[in-house]
């Protein structure tokens, strides 16, 4: 109640304003400063795109869908126990590292490439790898192009400012080749001038270019050329400085993968209570105080499970719709590189 | 109107016939203004053809040609698969059957979009009291409170059995309408103050405040005061004590229009004769009842059409929060865009938008058309 009425104070005051202050926090001291502000807030805030089909987009009834909100999900699922305690905020490429590093979020969760600059430099580290992404190109099939190698004197369409650009004319000049680029920013924008022809190839995360081949109508017109020409490992990232939070963002992952490789999914899992298997018993929070030691509560990775699926389902449901196949982001065992250190 | 005074002057039985339609009438009228020469037909019949041609492809895009609905399929990418055929020839308003509560209310709780519905309407009930000079006394005030009270009731909720919207999940229309209503209502009492400081001849220290951050403020564009606001800003600040960044955005664009409003007001102030600022000192009125019940009144009307052109450009203006992510008409148009299942469908959502936007902004200056015609009664006179 007092909560409403400072909220209305303010309201008459100003209209928009207040999100309650996540200030410092010691409800029972868990040792992570971070993971007290959000029990005491009762609510994870997440750092994501909003903007980005497979990753983070709402759907049509505002919903928040991709892997990025999923990992998001995932983590309420591991503190809370319920997956909508998240409160998701859109952040562009520029303002995404000011906002986790000012606290305004505590995990960004935004297609952010993995890179030891952003680790040395930006005081931020990463929890771990949620989809390992690289730079492709797509051409028309009417050009006969096989091969990245084969686009020399083409233009080249690039959004400005990405890793991509940058990717592109590192390959170019490496490979010494000569292209033009095509600069433009916005999405839609770039795939039009593709289409009507203004550049041969369009270059970018070879995921997003799956996306944009699997949307539209004559899809067979156009080719995926194999060449992927950068890594760009994508994950959460994280302030440094509080080990304990890090640990919870990187073993949620680890549980969606664990879960898969047992073979649980949020549909299964009930059934599994009764298994004898030492690691799926402390995965269950049937034996041992894992959960506890990561400041959470022992059936964490059940919830992770149980509320939101493993990593298979989450991909099937978020990127797999898109016809991207799984491919190097599938676990270890298949010919992935997923992998999980062991849970024990 | 030549026409009519031609047969009061003729005899009896000339009044009743009409005037030759070589003079008046719809042919007339056409003769003389779009057929006076051989080089005005040519114009006139290039320019009706291209008019009727384009017009007739967009009837036959927007209308004839359109898919309307499509049913929904199993797999989501397919859903636009009767658009797609017809992609170039018809348009394809079933995105917009399917996304128009995201856009309009973005991310707002699906089931409880009647809220910022109604808020929609209460704003609009809120122009059209302002816009009738009967309401314009101090009640107008109490009205302005309480309705803006009721909105933030409704969008925040948390009381009589709704539940609590946090402001992060706020988009679409009402965002836009916020921006710009909240914007407007604190940047023009500032703006006046700031123009009347600026013309401050006792006190140079607020005068010169008041330059600077006029010069300041117009001496940056808009998008690097928001980028300032939603970058900078919060490296400035204690950890976690962080204003929200709708907040944010909402000072920015406050600051940003009134230090444009106080060039348009100060316009006003400065095409007052002297006579005025004299008369009012030699009746013995104080510094404040001159300029509330001299100057300004006389000083505001002059400068309408410069202030409304800049309320209409500041509602537009409100769209560059796209650049740090919040939810507004633009935005969340744009991002129903990027929905792979209705990608390259953008044409028909930017219509939409387009329509919203002009709607607002044709309701401002028509009114601002009557308010200046009402006023100028006695200038006319």
């Amino acid at each position: 109640m007092m909560r409403q009425t400072t909220q209305l104070a303010a309201a008459l005051l100003g209209g928009v304003l207040v999100t309650g202050f996540a200030g410092t926090a010691h409800a029972d001291g868990s040792g992570s400063a971070t993971l007290d502000a959000i029990k005491a807030r009762g609510m994870l805030v997440c750092g994501i795109d909003g903007n980005t089909p497979g990753f983070s987009l709402p759907d049509s009834q505002g919903v928040m869908k991709g892997l990025d909100a999923d990992g998001c999900r995932a983590l309420a699922a591991a503190i809370f126990a319920d997956t909508s305690k998240v409160k998701y905020v859109p952040l562009t490429s520029t303002n995404r590292f000011t906002a986790l590093q000012s606290a305004e979020v505590d995990v960004l969760i935004r297609e952010t490439t993995w890179t030891m600059g952003r680790e040395a430099s930006l005081g931020g580290m990463f929890a771990g790898i949620n989809f390992y992404d690289g730079t492709g190109f797509i051409v028309k099939k009417a050009a006969g192009v096989k091969s990245a190698k084969e686009l020399d004197g083409a233009t080249v369409c690039v959004q400005p400012g990405t890793s991509t650009e940058l990717a592109v004319s590192d390959y170019f000049r490496l490979a010494n080749l000569k292209f033009t680029p095509i600069l433009i920013d916005n999405v839609a924008e770039i795939q039009n001038a593709f289409i009507s022809g203004r550049c041969d190839a369009l270059a970018n995360d070879s995921s997003a270019l799956g996306t944009f081949r699997a949307t539209q109508a004559n899809k067979d017109d156009y080719t995926l050329l194999p060449d992927i020409i950068s890594k760009e490992p994508l994950g959460p990232m994280l302030r440094k400085g509080d080990d304990k939070w890090f640990d919870i963002v990187r073993w949620t992952y680890f549980a969606m993968l664990i879960g898969e490789e047992h073979g649980y999914t949020s549909a299964t899992i009930d059934s599994q209570m009764s298994t004898t298997d030492p690691e799926g018993r402390r995965f269950l929070g049937l034996e041992g105080d894992l959960g506890k030691a990561l400041g959470l509560d022992n059936k964490w990775a059940y919830n992770v499970i149980k509320l939101n699926g493993n990593a298979a389902e989450i991909w099937d449901r978020n990127l797999g719709v898109l016809g991207i196949p799984r491919g190097i982001n599938g676990p270890w065992n298949k010919g992935g590189l997923m992998y999980a250190p062991p849970m024990r | 109107m030549s026409g009519q005074t031609a047969t009061i002057i003729g005899t009896a039985s000339a009044a009743r016939e009409q005037p030759p339609a070589s003079l008046v009438g719809p042919w007339a009228w056409a003769r003389r203004n779009l057929f006076g020469s051989w080089w005005s037909s040519a114009v006139t019949i290039l320019l009706g053809y291209l008019i009727v041609r384009w017009a007739w492809g967009f009837i036959d895009w927007a209308v004839i040609n359109a898919v309307w609905s499509v049913p929904v399929a199993s797999n989501p990418l397919d859903t636009a698969a009767p658009c797609r055929q017809m992609a170039g020839v018809g348009a394809c308003w079933a995105v917009i059957g399917d996304k128009w509560r995201f856009i309009l209310f973005g991310r707002y709780p699906y089931d409880q979009q009647w809220r910022p519905a109604l808020c929609i309407l209460l704003f609009i009930a809120l122009y059209g009291v302002s816009a009738n000079r009967a309401f314009w006394r101090k009640e107008l005030l109490y009205i302005w409170v309480a309705t803006l009270a009721v909105i933030a009731f409704l969008m925040w909720g948390g009381v009589l059995g709704m539940d609590y919207v946090a402001q992060d999940q706020w988009g679409g229309l009402p965002i836009t309408l916020i921006l710009a209503t909240f914007g407007l209502a604190f940047a023009f009492p500032l703006a006046v103050v700031v123009a009347l400081g600026r013309r401050s001849t006792q006190l140079p220290a607020v005068k010169f405040l008041c330059v600077g951050y006029v010069e300041l403020i117009r001496g940056v564009p808009l998008i690097s005061l928001l980028f300032m606001a939603s970058v900078m800003f919060p490296l400035f600040m204690p950890e976690g004590l962080n204003p929200d960044k709708l907040l944010r955005a909402q000072i920015a664009i406050i600051l940003f229009a009134a230090a444009y409003l106080a060039e348009v007001v100060r316009g006003g102030l400065q095409s007052l004769p002297k006579g005025q600022y004299e008369a009012a000192d030699a009746l013995g009125l104080s510094y404040w009842q001159k300029t509330l019940k001299i100057i300004l009144p006389q000083a505001l009307r002059m400068v309408i059409p410069p202030l409304v052109n800049n309320f209409i450009s500041f509602f537009k203006d409100t769209s560059l929060v796209l650049i740090i992510g919040i939810f507004d008409l633009l935005t969340a148009g744009k991002v129903a865009m990027a929905d792979p299942t209705w990608t390259g469908f953008s044409t028909e959502i930017y219509l939409v938008l387009a329509a919203i936007y002009f709607v607002f902004c044709y309701a401002m200056s028509h009114y601002s058309r009557s308010l200046e015609r009402k006023f100028s009664r006695a200038r006319n006179r």
